[in-house]
This record gives structure tokens, sequence and C-alpha cells, in this order.
């Protein structure tokens, strides 16, 4: 573990948006074939059913005709290198994208086989089933119980004092957050360390007892020992709940998933069980970028 | 190697260009600086110097006896008798004790006028509050004539004249020297209204006229302000019609503030029937004007915090509702209320549109409400002045000292908040 660690900061630390070269000799678009994703994107009785998603920001075609199931209590990350649209992806899951004027997204996505994009549907209801963590932790400039104890208040999941405070407590357990924070929970969460405030955004994220999480490079702004406790949390967590997880990191992504998808330029190039994709990959894009020829 | 040696020559010097260039671009701004400082010291240097002696009043203290005869007056709480008594009489009496041998009418005239003009109604109002001190001799402070003050306080001043009789001079000199004419800090300035005579006028009624007109104004700029800039930073889609609403409310700001004068005169005056100089409608003209700076700096303010916050609600499943009162506009309020104090310390100093709604009128009175006539600082300040008697020049610059005390507390209070509440992320 220590070994790898190393390597998973110095990846963080590339600069986003860096162009994509593909050294190969054919260019990567005359290899993808679109809407066709080797490996196994689909399952029984899957938690999420997405089929030929397609999502536009303006003109931009940023995600391509993507088919692609998520298992219950599966935890799959998504690899890729930058601008390959997987945040955007991992996005419609609990339509975080739609604060965005002009993104627009197409394509049959169910939870449960009910339509996430349903015009009748409430978002908010969406993501409290649906919760998330961001890139950059985010606490609120508040409390820590504050923060754990908002999502529970704005959907009125305890009615006591009493409660409340068991929620806070047992998020703050599951987020294995509670010896550190369980003196000082009056105490403003901008003063933890980052390992900690990510941590407690996850609690933050469990207290609403979501079914799904969606974590976007949840360690990417981590050092190796919070992100190693992060990954070790996620481990836990996997066994009640579907993860979806957004990583920059091939280790991290080996680490803690079940199964992976590589994103290409829009595309789902291939999905497979974890270890299939990182010791015998199919697609020769997914080769390329594992075996760090690019990305 | 000597090509490198000869790079590492011509950087060199480049380094000595750019230091060079450097240390002039600091002194320019030093420079600046400098100008902006000086301009600054001498315009305080020449109000406090003009306006300090507007804090202090010149008395005459007279040893009076209130004699009925001499008074014509036999029951002071008569008010026919009061209306028709000579309340001047004792005050001659005293100053001729003072300085005996005046017979002559004229010149007992002019040892008169070293009181000032109220010297009369003071002694009436004591008869009247205590009328059994009537016959008795009693120890009165007066103000004394503005002419006299202002000997007192500028002889040896050139901006001044002096508007006194040598025999007038005379006298002033010789009852400074006994000690009848004193100087003493001036609360008459901090108690009363405006009056006709310097030394009887005072700020406080102005003051009360500015505050009330600002809590006008506060009470709708800044709800209106806040909640026009959530709408347009938070709800509103962007279309053309929000650019263009956009773009006007960035014009308002930059009208000049006579025309707001003028929309008042013709709206709330002329249409809605509302009195002239009046708080209320100066509040609402000057709330107009200071919307669109408060528009402005709350949505910078709105702006300002970090999209992460937003979405950590939203990915909680807080409504856009929830999102904006529980995250956006608490951690926006310290720079709202900053950018709205900063609009009330305009609105405090502005003129022009309070002219054209009458607040320029000559009141007496100290206002008591939102409906009652009222002047404003600025206003008071320009009325003083322009006006003719010297007495008022100093109480100008008095004034200035006042509305500037105002202005910097509310600038400091708007630095305090913003160091408070400031959040760091």
């Amino acid at each position: 573990m220590n070994t790898m660690n190393p390597t998973i900061t110095s990846e963080t630390d590339m600069p986003e948006n860096t162009a994509v070269p593909v050294q190969e000799e054919r260019p990567a678009e005359t290899i993808i074939e679109e809407g066709k994703t080797v490996g196994k994107p689909f399952a029984d009785d899957p938690k999420f059913k997405l089929r030929n998603v397609e999502v536009f920001y303006g003109q931009d075609r940023a995600i391509k005709n993507i088919s692609l199931d998520i298992g219950r209590n599966e935890v799959i990350s998504f690899i890729g290198p930058s601008g390959c649209g997987k945040s955007t992806f991992l996005r419609c899951l609990n339509r975080m994208n739609d604060s965005i004027d002009i993104c627009r997204v197409k394509g049959q996505l169910m939870i449960d086989e009910h339509d996430i994009y349903d015009p009748k549907r409430d978002v908010v209801e969406l993501r409290a089933r649906v919760g998330m963590v961001f890139q950059k932790p985010n606490p609120f400039p508040k409390s820590i119980y504050d923060n754990v104890a908002y999502g529970p208040r704005i959907h009125g999941l305890a009615n006591r004092k009493s409660d409340l405070d068991d929620i806070v407590e047992n998020s703050l357990r599951k987020a294995g957050l509670w010896e550190e924070a369980k003196d000082r929970l009056d105490a403003t969460a901008t003063g933890m360390s980052g390992g900690q405030q990510q941590r407690l955004c996850i609690a933050r994220a469990i207290a609403v007892s979501p079914e799904v999480i969606l974590m976007d490079e949840p360690c990417s702004a981590l050092d190796p020992i919070a992100t190693a406790k992060v990954e070790e949390l996620i481990a836990e967590m996997s066994e009640s709940y579907t993860i979806v997880i957004v990583t920059h990191s091939m280790q991290q992504a080996a680490r803690v998933s079940n199964r992976t998808a590589y994103f290409h330029l829009g595309h789902l190039v291939e999905v497979n069980d974890t270890d299939k994709v990182f010791t015998s990959p199919e697609h020769e894009l997914t080769e390329s970028y594992i075996t760090g020829r690019f990305g | 190697m000597t090509d490198q040696r000869s790079q590492a020559e011509i950087v060199r010097q480049s380094l000595k260009r750019r230091y060079r260039k450097e240390r002039r671009f600091r002194a320019y701004g030093m420079l600046a600086i400098a100008i902006a400082l000086s301009a600054l010291v001498i315009l305080f240097a020449d109000i406090i110097g003009k306006g300090y002696t507007g804090f202090i009043k010149t008395t005459i203290t007279l040893d009076v006896h209130l004699d009925g005869e001499a008074m014509y007056l036999d029951d002071p709480t008569d008010a026919d008798q009061r209306s028709m008594a000579d309340f001047n009489a004792p005050i001659i009496t005293a100053l001729g004790d003072l300085i005996p041998g005046v017979e002559d009418r004229a010149a007992q005239r002019e040892l008169s006028r070293l009181v000032g003009s109220y010297g009369s109604s003071q002694i009436r109002d004591l008869l009247r509050s205590q009328p059994e001190l009537l016959g008795t001799t009693q120890t009165v402070t007066f103000l004394a004539h503005d002419r006299v003050s202002v000997y007192v306080k500028h002889a040896d001043n050139d901006n001044y004249s002096v508007r006194l009789s040598d025999q007038q001079i005379e006298w002033v000199d010789y009852l400074v020297e006994r000690g009848v004419i004193k100087t003493a800090f001036n609360d008459v300035f901090f108690q009363s209204g405006d009056s006709r005579e310097p030394s009887n006028a005072g700020i406080l009624g102005a003051i009360i006229g500015s505050l009330l007109t600002m809590v006008v104004t506060l009470l709708i700029a800044f709800p209106v302000g806040v909640a026009a800039a959530v709408y347009l930073e938070e709800f509103a889609p962007r279309n053309k019609l929000t650019d263009f609403i956009e773009v006007n409310i960035n014009n308002l700001a930059a009208v000049p503030s006579i025309i707001f004068g003028l929309l008042g005169l013709a709206v709330f005056i002329g249409l809605f029937g509302m009195p002239r100089s009046v708080p209320v409608v100066g509040g609402l003209v000057l709330a107009l004007m200071t919307l669109p700076t408060i528009i402005i700096s709350s949505r910078a303010a709105i702006k300002s915090v970090p999209p992460s916050i937003r979405e950590a609600a939203e990915g909680i499943g807080a409504s856009k509702m929830q999102v904006v009162l529980h995250h956006v506009v608490p951690l926006a309020m310290p720079g709202m209320m900053t950018g709205s104090i900063i609009g009330m310390a305009q609105a405090l100093g502005e003129t022009a549109p309070l002219l054209l709604i009458g607040m320029v009128a000559f009141i007496v009175e100290i206002p008591d409400g939102f409906f009652s006539s009222a002047t404003v600082l600025p206003v008071q300040i320009y009325l003083w002045a322009s006006s003719a008697e010297q007495g008022f020049i100093e109480l100008a610059s008095a004034g200035i000292m006042i509305l500037l005390t105002f202005m910097i507390s509310m600038n400091a209070l708007a630095i305090w908040l913003r160091k408070r509440l400031e959040r760091r992320w």
C-alpha cells in the first residue's frame, strides 16, 4: 500500500484538462465504435439501468451513447483520462447537472425502474436516495454536528433532538470520525484537517440514509494517509450502499471496486470486473491507458 | 562556454533594467498615495481649523434684578401681561450696573446688544416657570450676541470682520477682563435645532432628521435590494430580459442623484400627495438612489459564495430555496451588509435630491416623527454655509465635522462587520 500511495498523489497533481495525447498510430475515434462497450456492462436486477445516455453542453456532445448497468451494493469505479466525461456521467445519476443551464441529458436513466429524469420527479427526493461526495471536501462553515444534522433536518428525518443525536453519532461512527469528533461536535468543521473534512462529508451524505453514494474523486485533495482511511471506509460501506466512484488513480480503482468502467472521449469503452480490467483488458485503448501510455 | 557567459550577461543587464522599472513603478505608487493623503490631511486640517470654534460658545453671566416695575409686570402667570412686558429692562439694568455712566438711550441700546437677542425670552421663560422669582435678584448666564461671540473668538483672525462699535469693543474687553464674558463648551449646538441666531443654532434637529431619513432608507432599500439581488442571482433565468435589467441597474447606479430628487418630487409629492420636507419622502428618494448600490454589492457577495457549498447542499437534497436561505444568503450577508452600509453612508451625505423635495426649509423644531418637517445634516451644512451671518461659517464647519464623524463611524462599522463575519473556506 505504501509503495502505491506516492503514485496516487503524483497522479492527482496532474493539471486538469490536459489534452489527451493519444500516442496511437490510429486516432482513438477510429478505434472506438460508438455505443459499443466491451466486457460486461449489464447486470441482472441492477440498481441503475442506463441506456443510450447522451449529455450535451450546448452543442458539445460530452457523453456519447453510453449504456451501463450498476448493480446493487456494488462498488464501481469510473476511470479514464481527464475530460473523458466520467464526472459528467456520474453527475447524471443524481441530476447534479440540472443546475448547469446549457446541459441537456438524453436517453433512459432508471433507478429501481423509476425514471431519474422524469419531469414530475422531485430532484430533492432523488438526492436523498443518491448522495454525493465531492472532489474537494466541502463542509458547511458550521459546527461538525450541524453539518451532519443538516440533511436529516431538512428532510424531517428526526422529530426529537435525541433521534437527531443518534443519527449524527451513527453517521460519524460509520464514517470513522466519531472518536476524533465526539468531544468537539460544536467546533466549526472548517477547522478540521482535509481528510477529516472529507470523512465528515461522507458522514453528512450517509446521515440521510441514501441507497447510493456517488463519489467524484473523493481522495484527490487528500494526503496518502487520509486516502487510505477513506478507502477503508469505502470498503466498509460497500456492504450497505451502492457506491459509484470516479477516480484518477488506477491503484485506487483496483483496491476499492468490484467493477471498473473505462471512459474515453465521452465513450464507455470497457466495463469489466476490476481484476480483469487491470490484468487482461479487452480493448486496446484500455490497455494503453492502464499501462500508462497516455492519460 | 563563451556563449553561455554572454547570455548570463544579457540576463543580468535585463535584470537591472527590470529592477529599475520596478523601483520607478513603486515610486509612482507612493507618490499617488502621498497626493491622496495630503489632500485628505489638508481637508481635515482646514475643516477642523475653521470649525472647532463652533464647539465654543460665548456667555455673559449677569446678576439680574427681576424688578416687576421696570418690566411692567406684576403677575408672571398672566399671559397677556407677559406679552406686553419688557423683559429686556433687567438685562440693561444689570449691564448698566457693571458699566456705569451709560445714560443716553442709543448707548443703552448698544449696551443691551451685547446679550444675544434671545436674552429677554430667557428671562420670560424663567419667570413663567418660576413666578415666585419676581422681585428677586438671580444670576443668569446668557448667550452673548453673535457679534460679540465672533469678536471674542476671532479678534485676531483676518477672515472675520468685527461688527461692533468701538464703544462696544471697549465694553467687551472690560467684561472679558472681569470674567463676565466667558467662553465654554457649546452645549447649545448639540441640544437645539436651527436658529436665526448663530449662537442659538444647533445641529440636533438635523441629526434627528438624518436618522429618521436613514431609517426609512434602510427599511426600504435593504430588503428590496437584497431580494432583488437574490432573485437575479439565484432564480432569474439568463435571457435578454434579465440582461436588460442588469444593464439598467448598473445605469441606475450612475444616474446623478438630483434626478432622483426630481423623481421624488414628481411621484411621491406630486402624484401621491405626500407632504414636503418630511423624512419619509427623503428616505424614499434616498432608498431609490441607494438601491442599485445595494443590489450590485449584494450580487457580488452572492457570487463570491463558493459553488462547492451550493453543491454540498444540493447533493444532500436541499431544495433551491433551502440552498439559498440556509447557505448562500447567510454566507453572503457580511458582504451585503458592508455594501448596504457604504450605500447608506453615501445617502447620508446626499444633498441635491433632498433640496428638490423641500428638505431645505428653515426648520427650528426638532423633528419628532417620520411625518414632521425636518432637515438633514448635509442640507443644514449647506444652509449655514450660504448664510450671511459670520457666526454660521464656523457652524457649517462644525456640522461637517459631525457629518464626517457619522460617515467614518459607519465605514468603520462596515469594516468591522466584514472582518468579524467573514468566513474562510
